[in-house]
């Protein structure tokens, strides 16, 4: 029962808000979404407990029936274990905090009854994903999540740059969609069922076992797991399907600490997890799952070092943690890439809740190069975003017997260690990937925060403090020259503006979420990777290996200290670049300008494929609808059709002259006619 | 002997006549409705001389109606014409065409 009000009650507050909100009016819907998620979370942590204690048993709570048509059997069931009892936590916690501190931050906006509408729609398809007994209904929160996650990019569809970055979004994950269903129907065509445990039941026994696919005879499993993984490269936005996840920044910052931070975005590593006994049959596809996190993991925090946008920073920043995940779940460390989705989903949600603060004092202005200075005008924001920088570069310490360390300590090396003790190449190489994201993790992280709160204030050059400040006070003795975004010549000063400390309803959520990104970590890490612990949390719900555990206790020290020396360099780098030396990363750039650039443009990936797919299916698009549509279906269709009137109305138009005579003949004729017949053939 | 068939072909040539008149007359209205008048009596010489040649008056009588009718359609033609003609000025056929399409 708990269960079904978790999942259902943010429906019927999306159902109510986004149906009934002219009518109840804009507070009314706010109090029953963010209610709805409230009291979700509130039945979720006891749920989780019960787990962690091993009270509970995993269980199956059917609710309808929904497809039964031959040997296809499909029913809504919601199903809990010790895996969902954590996403159900994450999920209805960073929700909830997500939808408060949206009263603050959408305090503005006209149409905030949508906003929260979506919000639980959102949250009801991922709870419906994260509960999902089989794969159709997954697939269902699947695409459910998908449809929030668009329309909360385009919720400003007014921004042409929000509708194209909503359809972006949208058709990337179609791509991973694709492969998803085409593994689900794998799936059914050789285990001939889609409930999740039925195949997870199954698949050891099919390791072997080949099926002929486009033409070739391939590893059925290997088959599976790599169509289901192209789905979670879509959803979480792994090279080369990421593109969408930057541009995804168009929506309102709560969307982006919510969908494209905590929740949706781990939705893949969450489908790795769940179906870990499948994806343990196949080792190639373990090194694919590897490799492809390892890469995006490195790409997307080189490419998170040189944004400006601080928004774009955290999305490769959550980009790049999430290639950690997988190439965790890749070396088999399940439990490590859980644990990491668990305490990303704090710490990169206060991170973008932080961001949001930062951006609503400083009137939706984004560009970090016109910040600075404002740990003394916004302390609070300032705090908690330090606690989001030592969570996610993972500072801590461990001693022999325990150790004392932010979430991300605790969740980062356990990855980075597990890639080391998997010993495989594929592993090797993460590691050695992971040592160096670390660096450039500290790096891109600290650097925002020096760039945002410390050194001299340079809001003047800002359009946005510029028409705040004209807007709000309207003295036209306040110009400052040139207020163009130009990179090289950012004027300092604060131009007689005074950032000031967000509402309580936008400060509370992030106090909280810093509370999870200190503690999560250090309370639960036995849980998730204990060796100890963690098998009788688990209990083969997800493929745990102990032995890794085991391995990383029992591993070289350099290997264990590598993460936090790596941190402390990219922490000293930052700190001599943005602090001692402003000018440094200006002498950096023109000393390697093609690095710069390469990296500032993401790596041409969004020029590629603009090159390789957008234009050549414009052109596609272009000779159907010129040479397929307009040149022959119109033509002989419609158009056609139109013109054989118009001709034949051209020559009774000639018949009907208006002349009597002319009628009367024609009145002669027919009768002449019709009296012929009558005598000579209708005898 | 003057039989059936003369006032057959008689009736005939008239109505023929009738008929030329109005699709080749393309000067006057006046003499369409002449034609007009032509071709009814065409019909009323067949009437008679079917009644006299079977023996029978229902003929005769119809001959009286249709002259009837055809009194009433002259009078009443010849009234739509001379309201048509003092709104146009003209009666030449083929000037009335407002029925084109």
């Amino acid at each position: 029962m708990a269960l079904k009000l978790i999942v259902f009650l943010p429906l019927l507050a999306a159902i109510i808000a986004g149906l009934g909100g002219r009518w109840i009016g804009k507070t009314a819907a706010k109090v029953v979404t963010t209610g709805s998620l409230f009291v979700g979370a509130v039945f979720s942590w006891p749920i989780f407990f019960q787990y962690i204690n091993g009270s509970a048993e995993p269980a199956v709570v059917p609710v309808l029936t929904w497809i039964h048509s031959g040997t296809l059997t499909v029913d809504w069931a919601l199903r809990v274990d010790s895996l969902t009892a954590v996403m159900l936590v994450v999920v209805t916690t960073v929700s909830s905090l997500v939808h408060l501190f949206s009263w603050g931050y959408m305090e503005e906006d006209p149409s905030q009854q949508r906003f929260f509408a979506y919000l639980s729609l959102f949250s009801f398809a991922m709870l419906m994903l994260v509960t999902a007994d089989s794969l159709v209904q997954m697939f269902f929160g699947w695409e459910g999540v998908g449809l929030a996650s668009y329309l909360l990019i385009g919720f400003w569809y007014h921004k042409p740059s929000a509708n194209a970055a909503a359809l972006k979004a949208f058709i990337v994950n179609r791509i991973g969609d694709f492969g998803f269903s085409l593994g689900i129907f794998g799936t059914f065509l050789v285990f001939g069922t889609v409930s999740i445990p039925a195949i997870l039941h199954a698949a050891p026994g099919m390791a072997g076992s080949t099926i002929g696919f486009a033409g070739m005879h391939v590893q059925t499993m290997t088959l599976l797991c790599l169509l289901l993984f192209v789905g979670a490269m879509g959803k979480s936005a792994q090279v080369p399907l990421h593109t969408w996840l930057p541009d995804a920044m168009e929506g309102p910052t709560p969307v982006s600490a919510l969908i494209h931070a905590a929740t949706m975005v781990t939705a893949g590593v969450f489908m790795v997890c769940r179906l870990s006994p499948m994806f343990q049959v196949s080792p190639t596809a373990m090194h694919v799952v590897t490799w492809v996190g390892a890469i995006t993991c490195f790409f997307a925090a080189t490419v998170g070092c040189a944004q400006n946008d601080i928004k774009r920073v955290i999305a490769y920043s959550t980009c790049s943690q999430l290639g950690y995940m997988f190439f965790a779940a890749g070396v088999g460390a399940y439990g490590a890439a859980m644990f990491h989705l668990f305490t990303h989903a704090f710490f990169k949600a206060l991170l973008f809740l932080g961001a949001g603060s930062v951006i609503h004092a400083m009137h939706h202005e984004q560009d970090m190069r016109f910040y600075g200075s404002l740990r003394k005008e916004i302390p609070i924001t300032f705090w908690v975003m330090v606690i989001g920088t030592l969570a996610i570069t993972g500072v801590g310490v461990e001693f022999p017997g325990g150790g004392l360390g932010f979430a991300g300590f605790w969740s980062k090396d356990a990855i980075i260690q597990s890639a080391w003790v998997s010993g495989s190449v594929a592993g090797t190489f993460a590691f050695w990937i992971g040592v160096i994201v670390a660096l450039m993790t500290s790096f891109y992280s600290w650097r925002l925060l020096f760039m945002t709160f410390f050194g001299p204030p340079r809001w003047a050059a800002s359009e946005h403090i510029q028409h705040a400040l004209h807007g709000e006070h309207d003295s036209p003795d306040e110009e400052h020259g040139d207020s163009a975004h130009d990179p090289h010549h950012v004027a300092t000063g604060s131009g007689g503006y005074h950032p000031h400390e967000s509402p309580l309803t936008i400060l509370v959520p992030i106090v909280l979420l810093a509370l999870g990104a200190l503690l999560a970590g250090q309370l639960f890490h036995g849980i998730f990777v204990g060796p100890e612990t963690a098998p009788s949390y688990w209990r083969g719900i997800i493929a745990f290996s102990r032995e890794i555990g085991e391995a990383i206790e029992s591993s070289a020290l350099w290997v264990k200290l590598s993460p936090t020396i790596a941190m402390l360099i990219g922490l000293w780098i930052a700190w001599n670049n943005y602090i001692r030396d402003p000018a440094a990363p200006g002498r950096f750039v023109a000393m390697f300008p093609a690095v710069y650039t390469f990296v500032a443009n993401k790596w041409y990936f969004d020029e590629l494929y603009h090159f390789v797919f957008v234009r050549p299916a414009l052109w596609l698009g272009r000779l159907f609808w010129k040479g397929g549509d307009e040149g022959t279906i119109d033509r002989f269709g419609p158009h056609g059709a139109a013109y054989a009137v118009g001709v034949g109305n051209r020559v009774t138009y000639r018949l009907q002259s208006g002349y009597l005579y002319s009628y009367a003949l024609v009145m002669l004729l027919g009768l002449i006619g019709a009296a012929s017949w009558a005598i000579w053939w209708a005898k | 002997m003057i039989g059936l068939a003369h006032y057959l072909t008689v009736a005939a040539i008239l109505f023929t006549i009738g008929v030329l008149g109005i699709f080749l007359n393309r000067r006057n209205v006046i003499l369409m409705l002449m034609a007009i008048e032509l071709i009814l009596l065409a019909v009323n010489i067949n009437l008679v001389a079917f009644s006299a040649y079977l023996g029978d008056l229902t003929g005769q009588v119809l001959a009286m109606f249709v002259l009837t009718v055809a009194a009433a359609e002259a009078a009443i033609g010849l009234a739509i014409l001379v309201i048509f003609f003092r709104r146009r000025g003209s009666i030449a056929v083929d000037d009335v065409n407002r029925m084109r399409g």
